[in-house]
């Protein structure tokens, strides 16, 4: 990265830390929306971005991560800080689980996306069933009035929950940059590119995409955490839905797959876009049901097919804030 | 319980199963030959459904005489598609052309929604509560008519394939691209056709459909589902297996709904899934690649 473009970093970075103190209910809200997007779509990144893992069933781990903290936090009182633990845990376990079956078989590309999407609507229609977790009625988290802020349980104002997903985003991004720029990074990067050429040289193909469904599952469990505690409701039909699978890996494919800024840059376009066209949906009284899945829809070809990596490369070499187009920093 | 109404369960699943394994066939069409995954496959097949209900609205055609109309509408769309979006993106990465697709299902999914909104709407038939008695079978006309269609539309197909020039010529494109067209081949036209071909055949499968489910927009993400798991069941690239898995899915729906729970019935679908992409990854019917 140039000097430009860490100095456009930083500013970004300051921004974000001063925004509730400008920022109303309203813009705080949505910051803290876009922050889940950018902070999820990082998480898939790994997966999708760094080994070419196609998986189109991440609203699993979100959800397994969000049903597993809300239930011990309501059951037994446990807070997240250390129901966390068994979130990621949890999450990791169907990851890896996963990606053995499906690595070990030889399951590839279309076909592991489809085994992804498979493990994800099991998962949809058990909790449908689940009376512990609620069933399809859905689980909910007792909201704690205004007690004030408690970090330790997770319970508190708007600014809180702020703070606490701009800390994931910011660890996300430099853990992604660290694993980058590590062994297994590199291993990552080989698999994606030519599995048949990292085999030759040595590369573990089992072990490194193993590796990246768990970093990938563990870090979106926190992501489902996160909601759970955030909305304080979970419904099976929405949080293991499809869709949301598919809203999980759109910032990262507007902003550009397998860049670190990538994902948040997206989440920073793709939000804002979205809640302005609810706006003016609103204001023009032109309101039909899916207009806005349309525009999304939309969006989605046209960036494919004009930018297909994505805006930020882009973006990135138009500003001078990277030093070669494509190569991120 | 009667042995009798099991068999009865299971001739109705099968039926089902039958045009479940048409709506799979044209996905298996497509992917076979363009090397595509045609993500937006329930997208299209509920735009089917909903051409025979407003055919059958307007006109007062039956499902099965709208099929064709429906079909050609399809044919042209898929066709359009492929030469217009989807042949940019033959030779650029998976998850690429995943992506666009999806774009595009999105696309027809939420103009469906637009244009006719979230409530379902069926189609009236004369023959709608008729039922044909078979040696011990009762079973509705609606669904053998819709498992006749789909088998008419199949053997059609088949046909197609073995004996007609066209149909030769898309196998070999299927079988080896580049030897194709250094014998000749239009590569682009005949690519564009298949998809056409595709997208009418599963058009007519959601025709067929309305005679069976009432027809929603919010059905087509399940049955682009069931289509990849009935693909992926019976064999990719195998026509007979699309079929076969048709049948196995429809059977398997068709009990658990009935022994289990009705909202368990697509649990076991996926489970068929799961199981044979563990034990026999190349499908029940698909060869070893």
């Amino acid at each position: 990265m140039t000097g430009r473009g860490i100095v456009l970093l930083a500013l970004c970075g300051a921004l974000l830390l001063a925004a509730p103190m400008v920022a109303d209910r309203y813009v705080l809200s949505v910051l803290t929306t876009v922050l889940w997007f950018a902070y999820v779509g990082q998480a898939w990144n790994v997966m999708m971005g760094f080994s070419g893992l196609l998986s189109l069933g991440h609203a699993l781990y979100v959800g397994l991560g969000a049903y597993a903290s809300a239930a011990l936090f309501v059951h037994f009182g446990i807070g997240p800080w250390a129901g966390m633990w068994v979130a990621m845990l949890a999450a990791t376990a169907a990851g890896c689980f996963i990606g053995f079956l499906g690595f070990r078989f030889g399951v590839r590309g279309v076909h592991f996306a489809l085994l992804t999407i498979a493990f994800a609507e099991v998962a949809r229609i058990g909790f449908d069933h689940l009376q512990w977790f609620g069933g399809s009625g859905g689980f909910f988290i007792p909201v704690a009035g205004d007690a004030g802020n408690d970090l330790l349980n997770l319970r508190g104002s708007p600014e809180l929950f702020y703070y606490v997903i701009l800390a994931l985003v910011l660890a996300a991004l430099a853990l992604s940059r660290v694993l980058l720029h590590s062994r297994l990074g590199y291993q990552w990067l080989a698999v994606r590119e030519e599995p048949e050429a990292a085999e030759a040289v040595g590369v573990d193909l089992f072990r490194a995409r193993i590796a990246a469904v768990a970093v990938s599952s563990a870090l979106t469990a926190l992501g489902g955490v996160f909601q759970a505690f955030y909305f304080n409701n979970l419904f099976p039909e929405q949080v293991f839905s499809m869709g949301r699978s598919i809203e999980i890996i759109l910032p990262a494919i507007v902003g550009g797959i397998g860049t670190l800024i990538g994902p948040i840059l997206g989440a920073f376009i793709l939000t804002p876009l979205g809640e302005l066209l609810t706006f003016l949906i609103e204001v023009t009284g032109f309101d039909l049901p899916g207009l806005k899945q349309l525009f999304y829809g939309v969006a989605l070809v046209v960036i494919v097919v004009y930018r297909p990596d994505g805006v930020w490369p882009w973006l990135a070499a138009r500003l001078g804030l990277v030093r070669r187009p494509g190569e991120d920093a | 319980m009667p042995f009798d109404y099991y068999l009865n369960i299971a001739a109705s699943g099968l039926l089902t199963g039958l045009v479940y394994g048409l709506a799979a066939l044209g996905l298996s069409v497509i992917f076979g030959v363009v090397r595509v995954v045609n993500f937006a496959h329930g997208e299209m097949m509920v735009a089917g459904m909903y051409g025979a209900v407003l055919l059958a609205g307007v006109l007062g055609l039956d499902p099965i005489l709208a099929a064709p109309i429906v079909a050609a509408v399809l044919f042209a769309f898929g066709w359009l598609l492929q030469r217009g979006l989807v042949n940019r993106f033959v030779e650029r990465p998976e998850h690429m052309q995943f992506i666009l697709l999806l774009g595009i299902a999105t696309i027809i999914l939420n103009a469906m929604l637009m244009l006719f909104g979230p409530d379902s709407r069926n189609v009236m038939v004369p023959y709608s509560f008729d039922t044909v008695e078979v040696g011990p079978l009762l079973l509705d006309a609606v669904r053998l008519r819709a498992g006749a269609g789909a088998i008419v539309v199949t053997a059609a197909l088949f046909a197609f394939f073995r004996f007609s020039r066209t149909g030769k010529a898309i196998r070999a494109c299927a079988d080896n691209p580049l030897g194709a067209r250094v014998v000749g081949l239009n590569i682009d036209g005949l690519y564009a056709l298949t998809f056409g071909i595709g997208a009418g055949v599963v058009g007519i499968a959601g025709a067929l459909m309305t005679l069976l489910v009432d027809s929603r927009p919010q059905l087509a993400p399940e049955y682009t589902l069931l289509s990849f798991i009935i693909v992926i069941v019976g064999g990719l690239g195998s026509l007979p297996g699309a079929l076969f898995g048709g049948m196995l899915i429809g059977l398997s729906e068709a009990m658990a709904g009935f022994l289990l729970d009705p909202s368990l019935k697509s649990l076991f679908s996926y489970g068929v899934l799961i199981v044979v992409l563990l034990l026999r990854p190349q499908g029940l019917l698909g060869k070893r690649s």
